[in-house]
């Protein structure tokens, strides 16, 4: 049993080990062109925008975790029934999964808000309907294409995850009882997420740069606040630079959630 | 004479056109360790596991403590449990060791232990904790306790699935070859842990190609060729005189 390698959760280094000499030189190096930007860049736009941009971001947030929590949800039954489905479901969801990942995320946008959204009108009993105050608004589109998207990858993902969990898993739990749903719910189905976490991380990071997109159809997430001012202030380059900076930090952020959420089931290599 | 835990009668089972199982009848009374011995191929295991329904048998009697498993053709030639609730409450309480360990990975060894009783067989968490932690203790894993499969060697794996189906407070224990997957060092481990089980009088069938420990700790033996039981008695006679040419012959390649 040589070559063990243990991947987990690293503590974050101590101060000291920040302090090495290169990183030392690279921080500095970061520091002198954030000053230089600082410097020589307009920035004085900023004050008047900041609220703007403070929703935007919170838009942003919002439709990535709604969007990406109800697409997975969609995933998992969408995945189950290509891995292990009667044929009557399996074909649907792969159809499904096939149409959502052969179509670019733009045109799907587009076909709901200003194709259906340009049906629903022309019916009296849905403009009289409940629903209708949320389906004269842009947003509940958006919500709709994204997860639909992140369905269509993930349904993909998670049918491999489901497929790849090994026999004798399962057949164990049925030895010993577990009724189907059991087995699902205990060991099938956290087995399968376990397996996709890694590619779910790069997916959700993908979903997050997908978003920009719904600014297409009116909604403002933090990608239409620096159009914004790039219009009104004929600033160009600082907005963009600050939007950069945002995506990459958020981006960041799910990284290392999702590294927390991998650390805790500890997996061996070789 | 003690009561009859595990009772077959003329089992067939056929994978398509091969057929495995050719009316195999096998018993296993209160306290008595049963061991199933052939070549591979012989259909050991898949007797076995026909047992605990794992594997649809074509067609035979199973009764497991005297209650006759419910069965119905599945429409491809084999039968299947007509009565889902009957058949997970039977494999609740039979104690299945695999091969291949089959623990399961994404939890901890005594979350392993502790998962049937708590969300199977409705034992409060606290108290299947503590008889999970003797049972590792029992089996020499009491400071692994916390550990994930994959850290642990095939014996320790394979010594943590044996007190995973000592939590189920098993009637009957079912073993498929238990050691066939383990490096040759560390079968002797895995090997004590059921001769110490066997000792203290729980009800076992046992598949082995590990024909001294069969000897040992059998109190009967079964000897299956292609698909028939070839010859079956008490493992003094079986090994001491076997009396069909093919046990002879059997005897001598593994021997």
């Amino acid at each position: 049993m040589a070559n063990v390698i243990e991947v987990t959760g690293k503590p974050l280094p101590p101060l000291r080990a920040w302090l090495k000499p290169h990183r030392v030189v690279l921080i500095a190096i970061a520091l002198a062109l954030a000053a230089y930007a600082g410097w020589t860049m307009r920035w004085d736009w900023i004050p008047d925008y900041a609220p703007l941009a403070v929703e935007g971001v919170w838009r942003t947030l919002w439709l990535l975790v709604v969007t990406c929590m109800l697409g997975f949800a969609l995933a998992v039954p969408l995945g189950l029934a290509q891995a292990a489905g009667p044929a009557y479901l399996a074909g649907p969801a792969r159809a499904f999964c096939t149409a959502i990942r052969g179509t670019p995320l733009l045109l799907q946008l587009w076909l709901l808000y200003f194709g259906l959204g340009s049906l629903f009108p022309q019916f009296p009993w849905i403009r009289d309907s409940e629903l209708w105050p949320y389906l004269r608004q842009a947003w509940p589109y958006a919500v709709l294409a994204l997860t639909m998207s992140f369905a269509g990858y993930e349904g993909e993902v998670m049918r491999g995850a489901f497929a790849g969990v090994p026999r004798g898993q399962l057949e164990s739990a049925r030895a010993f009882g577990m009724s189907r749903w059991k087995i699902f719910r205990r060991i099938w189905l956290p087995q399968a997420i376990q397996r996709a976490l890694p590619t779910l991380a790069g997916e959700t990071v993908l979903q997050l740069k997908a978003t920009p997109l719904v600014a297409t159809i009116t909604v403002v997430d933090i990608y239409a606040v620096s159009s914004r001012v790039r219009q009104d202030t004929f600033i160009i380059f600082e907005p963009l630079l600050l939007l950069a900076l945002v995506y990459l930090v958020i981006t960041g952020l799910i990284v290392l959630a999702f590294r927390r959420l991998e650390a805790r089931i500890p997996a061996r290599l070789g | 004479m003690p009561a009859e835990a595990i009772h077959v009668e003329d089992l067939h089972k056929k994978f398509g056109a091969l057929h495995v199982l050719k009316g195999v009848s096998l018993s296993a009374r209160d306290g008595e360790v049963v061991a199933i011995i052939g070549g591979s191929g012989s259909g050991k295991s898949t007797l076995l596991r026909c047992i605990n329904c794992l594997e649809n048998p074509t067609s035979g009697i199973i009764r497991v403590n005297g209650e006759q498993i419910r069965l119905k053709p599945d429409g491809h030639g084999d039968m299947v449990p007509a009565d889902r609730r009957q058949i997970e409450r039977i494999r609740s309480r039979l104690g299945m060791v695999f091969q291949s360990f089959n623990l399961w990975s994404h939890m901890t060894l005594i979350e392993n232990v502790i998962e049937v009783p708590v969300h199977v067989l409705g034992v409060a968490r606290a108290e299947a904790i503590a008889t999970g932690e003797a049972l590792l203790e029992r089996v020499g894993l009491a400071e692994k306790r916390d550990v994930y499969p994959a850290f642990l060697s095939g014996g320790q794996q394979q010594r943590g699935a044996i007190a995973r189906a000592l939590a189920v407070e098993p009637r009957v224990m079912l073993f498929d070859e238990p050691t066939s997957a383990l490096d040759p060092e560390l079968v002797g481990e895995v090997l004590k842990v059921i001769a110490d089980l066997a000792g203290e009088g729980r009800t076992m069938v046992l598949v082995t190609h590990e024909m001294k420990f069969a000897r040992e700790v059998a109190s009967h033996v079964v000897y299956l060729h292609q698909g028939l039981v070839e010859e079956e008695g008490r493992p003094e006679d079986l090994f001491g005189a076997p009396k069909s040419d093919r046990l002879q012959q059997f005897l001598r390649t593994v021997g």
